[in-house]
């Protein structure tokens, strides 16, 4: 499904560094993502892909090295990036208190959409996701499930270049994980890039491409059949168990 | 802009604890501060023992029964009844007149008024023992025919700005502060907090949004409903309590909102040093609360206080602006009186905002 494209990459990331006082979270990263791929960037807890997602998205400075998203430069066009991109992350991340409609409208509002644009796409979405019908239920009552479907739309309002969704998918049921990697799949055709970073293994081999990382550097970077080839394994598990152990770290 | 004040306001409504904070809280204050806690004496009971039982005796019993501030719980005959009286519980101070009290008062002065008070409770027996004083005093100069007894000097004591001493006009200002710097600093404070914990702050800071909108689009609507609760509170303490009127209204509203963008900039700075709603809240409650209640002057009179606190009660915010207050409310003065007052509010309001924005670049980085 990987769309080789012969175009800028969208993410474009050379020699990324991060350090916060000695402690280097983020150690020469370099790697391109394409338009309309599905990039998995895996790691165990703490190997600093937070770090790295909050940089891609404008919200921490990176100490050093060259990094574009979505054709614009961190240090300088953060703001511009922010126009372009989608972000959702492990927590869930609407307000509980609010009903399905009015968080599509003040998320919608806050990405600068028009009363028109955003009344024609909350329609659009709550029809694609079949909600419709609890439009107007205060998100409180509504499964977790249905919830992360919704926050993933939410994500999409503003039709972003890039979706970024950290941990999208922890503490939800194997049945809504599959219904979640459709949403993926249907956007990505559509030529949005897809960041994901998680820590099922299974949702690793949905991927177009996976990079793994291991104290603060990336370990491995190919498909997961590449990958697994390597690796001599039959599982993503497999691969990320024998990576981690060949750190010495048996996370 | 416009959503996100919505939203916010969405936020309030449909939270019922919330709402009873913001609107429940400051009338059941007022009320409480107005008709609970007072210092004044109305109707307190008392004894009366007296020997004489002669014209000069009882007339004063009538002049003190008759102002309004006593009222007669028991006529003793016997010494030895006053510390059964009081052991009962409801007589705050027997007054004794020695016997033959008229035939000494003309032919062998003094005479004496014996006053004994319970004083448990120090402040009401020394107001009680004044007003006796007072109310005997006065009569003395009324009826006296003989010269002798004139006092010298008579002292005639005017209380300004709050003529019948009532304890509400020193109440209301200070209810106001702590309301103001309740809802103001303690509410922003937890709702930036729930933010952070909910995760959603992360979304709105990866939004186009600048932190400086998020921050104001999180304030105005706290802006809008600590200003209706002011005007809440001023028009319950002129309605309900009769509290003079005496300066300039808009200035008073000025100065009330000045407080407000200052206590909501408090509330910004804990909100950037607190991650969660508890932290907030409990920051909130000791950084805040406490100190407005105790070193504001509101309850303890600043001059009171040992040397070090009175110094600790400059750095109080509370204080400057129930001054201003008082000043504006009581004694009518314009901003010339006042204005030191209010640049010390605004330099406060500059230095936290400051302070917040410094935090906030920090995180960032």
């Amino acid at each position: 499904m990987m769309k080789q494209s012969v175009s800028e990459p969208v993410i474009k990331v050379r020699n990324l560094v991060k350090k916060f006082g000695d402690f280097v979270a983020n150690d020469h990263l370099s790697f391109d993502v394409q338009k309309g791929e599905i990039f998995g960037f895996l790691g165990a807890n703490g190997a600093g892909k937070t770090t790295a997602i909050k940089i891609l998205c404008g919200l921490q400075k990176p100490t050093s090295g060259e990094i574009q998203v979505a054709g614009y430069d961190v240090y300088t066009q953060a703001e511009l990036i922010k126009k372009n991109i989608g972000y959702m992350s492990q927590r869930f991340s609407m307000y509980e208190d609010l009903s399905v409609r009015e968080n599509f409208q003040f998320y919608g509002g806050i990405y600068g959409l028009s009363g028109s644009e955003i009344k024609e796409r909350t329609k659009e979405m709550l029809e694609d996701l079949q909600m419709t019908h609890i439009s107007n239920k205060i998100l409180r009552e509504i499964p977790l499930g249905w919830k992360q479907k919704l926050a993933f739309s939410v994500a999409m309002v503003h039709h972003p270049k890039i979706v970024f969704l950290d941990e999208p998918t922890g503490g939800v049921d194997p049945i809504t994980r599959r219904q979640f990697w459709e949403m993926i799949y249907t956007a990505a055709d559509k030529g949005v890039t897809v960041f994901v970073t998680t820590h099922y293994m299974d949702e690793a081999e949905y991927c177009g491409r996976v990079s793994i990382m291991v104290d603060g550097r990336i370990e491995a970077l190919d498909s997961p059949e590449a990958l697994k080839k390597n690796y001599n394994s039959t599982t993503m598990n497999d691969v990320f168990i024998k990576l981690a152990r060949s750190s010495g770290n048996t996370n | 802009m416009k959503g996100f004040i919505l939203k916010e306001f969405l936020h309030i409504f449909r939270d019922l604890r919330t709402m009873l904070i913001l609107f429940g809280m400051p009338v059941a204050q007022v009320l409480l501060f107005g008709y609970a806690i007072t210092n004044e004496i109305n109707n307190a009971q008392i004894a009366i023992l007296d020997h004489s039982k002669d014209p000069v005796t009882q007339e004063i019993t009538y002049k003190l029964l008759s102002s309004g501030y006593f009222q007669l719980n028991d006529q003793l005959s016997d010494a030895s009844e006053i510390e059964q009286a009081f052991k009962k519980g409801k007589i705050k101070q027997v007054v004794v007149f020695e016997p033959n009290f008229a035939q000494k008062m003309t032919k062998d002065p003094p005479a004496v008024i014996q006053l004994i008070t319970d004083a448990s409770d120090p402040n009401t027996a020394n107001l009680l023992s004044n007003y006796t004083q007072a109310i005997t005093g006065d009569y003395l100069r009324q009826t006296s025919g003989s010269k002798r007894n004139l006092p010298v000097i008579n002292i005639e004591t005017t209380m300004q700005y709050n003529p019948e001493l009532r304890g509400v006009f020193m109440f209301v200002p200070g209810t106001i502060t702590i309301l103001l710097m309740l809802i103001s600093a303690m509410m922003t404070s937890i709702s930036i907090a729930r933010e952070k914990e909910l995760g959603t702050m992360e979304v709105l800071l990866v939004s186009p949004l600048k932190p400086l909108h998020i921050i104001v689009g999180k304030v105005i609507p706290y802006v809008i409903l600590s200003f209706i609760n002011a005007l809440i509170i001023l028009i319950l303490a002129a309605t309900v309590f009769g509290m003079p009127f005496q300066g300039s209204l808009v200035l008073l509203l000025l100065q009330s909102a000045l407080f407000i963008v200052m206590a909501l900039s408090m509330g910004i700075f804990i909100s950037t040093v607190s991650n969660n709603q508890q932290t907030a809240m409990l920051l909130s409650m000791f950084v805040l609360m406490l100190p407005t209640i105790l070193l504001s002057g509101f309850i303890f009179p600043i001059e009171n206080m040992p040397l070090p606190l009175q110094i600790l009660s400059n750095i109080m915010p509370s204080k400057w602006f129930i001054i201003i207050i008082k000043s504006i409310m009581l004694k009518g003065l314009g901003i010339a009186y006042i204005w030191k007052e209010t640049l010390i509010l605004i330099g406060m309001t500059l230095f936290f905002i400051g302070m917040s924005v410094k935090k906030f670049k920090i995180r960032l980085d």
